[in-house]
């Protein structure tokens, strides 16, 4: 009796089902495609990159995630128990041999695709005469670090480090390389020229992240990461921490500002006068 | 299979008499397998109430709740809610139900045991994980809190105590002492399993004729045994770290609010992240596999179908086994690691969706030609395969290093794990729950309520996580208590309310569930039938609830593989794998 009612129901069932999927697969589809949510504009040649590969995925897992939830939703209408004998076959080598074909050469092609983005800023390092900045994290502030005038980033002591008195990295003053060095709460680059960051952190570990560069590279205590870019559109660009380092992690955030090489160059003038 | 006396697992030895000893300290496999559901149903519970406060904290960070000190949720309490919610729903929720809940109760019975093969040393396993379950709880109850480092715990955060924040004091140490006991809880659960389903398998079921739970809660159980090991050495590493003043994960030179720690130097957080992944990465196959055995079995059985390539079927679970132990780099893409290694994960991490797409085509296949009932068993079954592809797909994404770049620690990931971690795995033991009930219980689980359970729940899943990769395109990071610290967050703000309206309805359901199942359990239709769906698992061969020697002390034959429905020739639709041939009515 129990069975008899199912089949009764089975066909608003299937057809509510089948709906619902349709629905879900036109919806996710289209939000994805006019970009409802979407990444900022990309500001270096790298980032349009990564945007390239974002599009390569999508397009290939959208046509499989359409395929598939579609595929479901008509095996669901169609095969729904209206009566008939259900066939009888355990499987097809054939087949079963050509989607596993297709989805190796789909989903690793993919992959080493994407080899690339990857290699470029990662296999890498950046080109000598590159600005190098020292970025440093610490619970719930980043600090910036640039060489100064004469190049070279003077010597700095953990014990020396006070927040409080000015001092958040912990620059030693008897090293003559450090007198001039420069440490702002923001981080100011030239537009065009490439940059290396040194990024490290002074107690628990963070993530150095900026959207509109699509980087993202965790500090870790005891380790000194290299990360380089370059900028192209001068503006003003949010900074936010991306791994969870504490009660304060939601508001550890800094700005990058992009600005064309003279006024980079102003803007170095002005905070070396600052630190006389 | 020799019948013993007085051997272990198939021994036919006497039921106890006793309340304790039959319900409480119990080694019958079917009453630890009810008790591990009933924990995990208690937990899921728990898990889903911390979501609930931190959704709607989310949505109104200024909002008050009377439960708070001062009546708004502060960063740290977020955080606490965070990280238990996480560690429960992956240790108490997803690792034990699919696996020590159905797998305890069925596995013995589908391969025709009596028991598991050591009912003594299962039933201390439920115990210990019950220990570790209180354990972390009483996180809560000691001063500063819960531990605030989330479920992945990584050093130095976790490892300095109270200096880098409230809860990284008592409560870090107790979550880590639970983790470790849980370890050692899914260690001998492991163990037991494997053994059970080599030794104790009746006469004719053989491994090509183990119904794909079988093979899943094997597959599973290897990879308990080989993951939870190295969990549990990092877990005590990490509490020499903090009480031990040993360094394995912390370096030197450290600065702690001004503050120099000088007692710790040469280790590496990087140490950790590797161990834990390594443990953590098959974890969410220990969560996913024993549900893709379940929606197996059920699309089979109710579109009275023999599942689709079975031995690619058994291949792709296997495959899924090796590779989830080849893949744990793809957590650590921008951790700092050598991006050549990254590489190589990513190309791997990329190989283990080939098997995940065998197992969809075949799902597909499976249905097509079929005569489908859409009981609820099998729309949680179909609701499996949707949210599996969902979820699957994002990982696609992820295991591109460029890509994790950007999408790292992000909301794109939270969609992406919670489809396929939690929500499908979830589906899973659902589909399980209304499939194997009327066995469980002699009642059935009432169906119309249970549909009203399953629309609720199907639409609020992907109501809540589809929106999340939208959050996570926009570059939203996880694990902030408030999206009010720079313009772009407080932009995606209406997409959070959003959610947490979803939370709210789809938390709403579950409540018709625990109804319909405390309801169900006593007074519930009675399943009069051994057999009410027409299915071919042993399971189905003996009363409901079966016995306390599962057969009745007759050694069960197997003869037919286990998905023989629809078989031209037979007047049934099904052929049960114990029905002798000769048994078996011609049309």
């Amino acid at each position: 009796m129990l069975s008899r009612r199912l089949e009764r129901g089975s066909t608003s069932v299937a057809l509510a089902f089948a709906v619902f999927l349709t629905f879900m697969t036109v919806v996710t589809v289209y939000i994805f495609w006019a970009k409802v949510w979407w990444f900022p504009p990309a500001i270096s040649d790298f980032g349009h990159e990564i945007d390239a590969q974002f599009a390569r995925t999508f397009l290939i897992t959208g046509v499989v995630f359409v395929a598939a939830q579609l595929g479901l939703a008509y095996a669901i209408f169609k095969f729904r128990d209206h009566g008939q004998k259900a066939a009888y076959f355990e499987g097809n080598n054939t087949m079963e041999i050509i989607w596993t074909l297709a989805t190796i050469v789909l989903f690793v092609g993919l992959g080493l695709y994407a080899r690339n983005a990857w290699a470029e800023v990662h296999f890498m390092g950046a080109a000598p005469g590159a600005l190098q900045i020292e970025v440093t994290g610490q619970q719930f502030v980043w600090n910036f670090r640039y060489a100064g005038p004469d190049g070279k980033f003077g010597r700095e002591k953990p014990e020396l480090v006070s927040a409080s008195t000015g001092n958040p990295v912990g620059l030693d003053p008897t090293d003559p390389a450090s007198k001039d060095d420069i440490v702002s709460p923001v981080i100011v680059v030239p537009a065009g020229r490439e940059v290396e960051l040194i990024i490290r952190s002074q107690d628990v570990t963070h993530s150095f992240y900026v959207r509109e560069l699509r980087l993202k590279q965790d500090a870790v205590p005891g380790m000194e990461i290299h990360m380089h870019f370059t900028a192209t559109v001068p503006g003003d660009y949010e900074i936010a921490c991306a791994e969870l380092c504490g009660l304060g992690h939601y508001r550890m955030h800094s700005m990058l500002t992009v600005m064309p090489e003279a006024d980079f160059e102003k803007w170095e003038k002005d905070q070396e006068a600052a630190n006389q | 299979m020799v019948t013993h006396e007085n051997g272990g697992g198939h021994g036919h030895h006497q039921p106890p008499s006793g309340f304790i000893r039959k319900w409480v300290f119990s080694i019958d496999h079917k009453v630890i397998g009810i008790q591990y559901l009933l924990l995990a149903l208690f937990s899921v519970f728990v898990g889903m109430a911390l979501s609930l406060l931190m959704r709607l904290h989310l949505a109104w960070p200024t909002a008050k709740f009377a439960i708070f000190h001062g009546g708004q949720m502060t960063p740290e309490q977020y955080l606490a809610l965070m990280t238990m919610h996480g560690t429960i729903m992956v240790f108490m929720v997803l690792t034990t139900a699919p696996q020590s809940g159905f797998g305890n109760y069925f596995l013995p019975i589908q391969i025709g045991a009596a028991d598991m093969a050591f009912p003594v040393l299962n039933m201390l396993s439920f115990w210990t994980t019950f220990v570790s379950l209180v354990v972390m709880i009483c996180a809560f109850l000691v001063p500063g809190g819960a531990p605030i480092g989330g479920w992945t715990s990584y050093p130095p955060l976790s490892a300095l105590g109270e200096i880098v924040g409230p809860g990284q004091g008592g409560g870090e140490t107790l979550w880590i002492v639970g983790l470790a006991i849980f370890c050692g809880a899914s260690l001998m659960g492991a163990l037991n399993f494997i053994t059970t389903l080599i030794d104790l398998r009746a006469k004719g079921m053989t491994l090509g004729r183990l119904p794909l739970t079988c093979w899943t809660w094997f597959v599973t159980a290897i990879l308990g045994l080989l993951a939870f090991g190295v969990l549990l050495a990092a877990c005590i590493l990490l509490l020499l770290d903090r009480l031990a003043g040993t360094s394995f994960f912390i370096p030197g030179g450290l600065v702690v609010t001004d503050q120099v720690i000088t007692w710790h130097k040469g280790g590496s957080p990087l140490l950790w992240q590797h161990l834990f992944w390594f443990f953590g990465h098959p974890e969410v196959y220990i969560a996913i596999l024993p549900g893709m055995g379940v929606a197996s079995h059920l699309l089979s059985t109710f579109s009275r179908k023999p599942v689709f390539g079975y031995r690619a079927m058994v291949g792709a679970i296997c495959g899924i086994g090796f590779l989830g132990f080849c893949v744990w780099g793809h957590h650590m893409f921008i951790s700092g690691m050598s991006p050549y290694s990254a590489f190589a994960f990513s190309i791997l991490t990329m190989t283990i969706g080939v098997p995940s797409a065998i197992k969809t085509f075949n799902w597909l296949g499976t249905l097509w030609g079929g005569k489908i009932t859409f009981n609820c068993a099998m729309l949680f079954a179909l609701g499996f395969v949707s949210l599996f592809v969902s979820g699957g797909l994002s990982g696609l994404f992820l295991a591109q290093p460029a890509l994790d770049l950007y999408l790292h620690d992000g909301y794109f990931v939270v969609a992406h794990f919670h489809l396929i971690m939690g929500v499908a795995a979830i589906f899973g033991m659902f589909a399980g729950l209304y499939f194997w009930f009327p066995k469980m219980f002699g009642r059935f689980l009432n169906e119309g309520v249970g549909k009203v359970h399953f629309w609720l729940t199907f639409i609020g899943v992907y109501a809540i996580f589809m929106p999340m990769h939208f959050l996570g395109l926009a570059g939203n990071p996880r694990r902030y208590s408030e999206m009010t610290a720079g313009p772009f967050l407080q932009q995606l703000q209406p997409v959070h309310v959003f959610i947490t309206y979803a939370a709210f309805i789809t938390i709403g359901a579950q409540l018709i569930f625990l109804a319909n199942f405390l309801w169900s359990v006593f007074a519930g239709k009675e399943a009069k039938e051994e057999n009410p769906w027409h299915a071919t698992t042993l399971e189905w061969s003996i009363p409901s609830p079966p016995p306390f020697d599962n057969f009745g002390g007759v050694e069960p034959v197997v003869y037919h593989g286990p998905y023989e429905f629809s078989v031209p020739g037979a007047a049934d639709d099904y052929i049960p794998q114990h029905l002798a041939p000769n048994l078996v009515r011609k049309a």
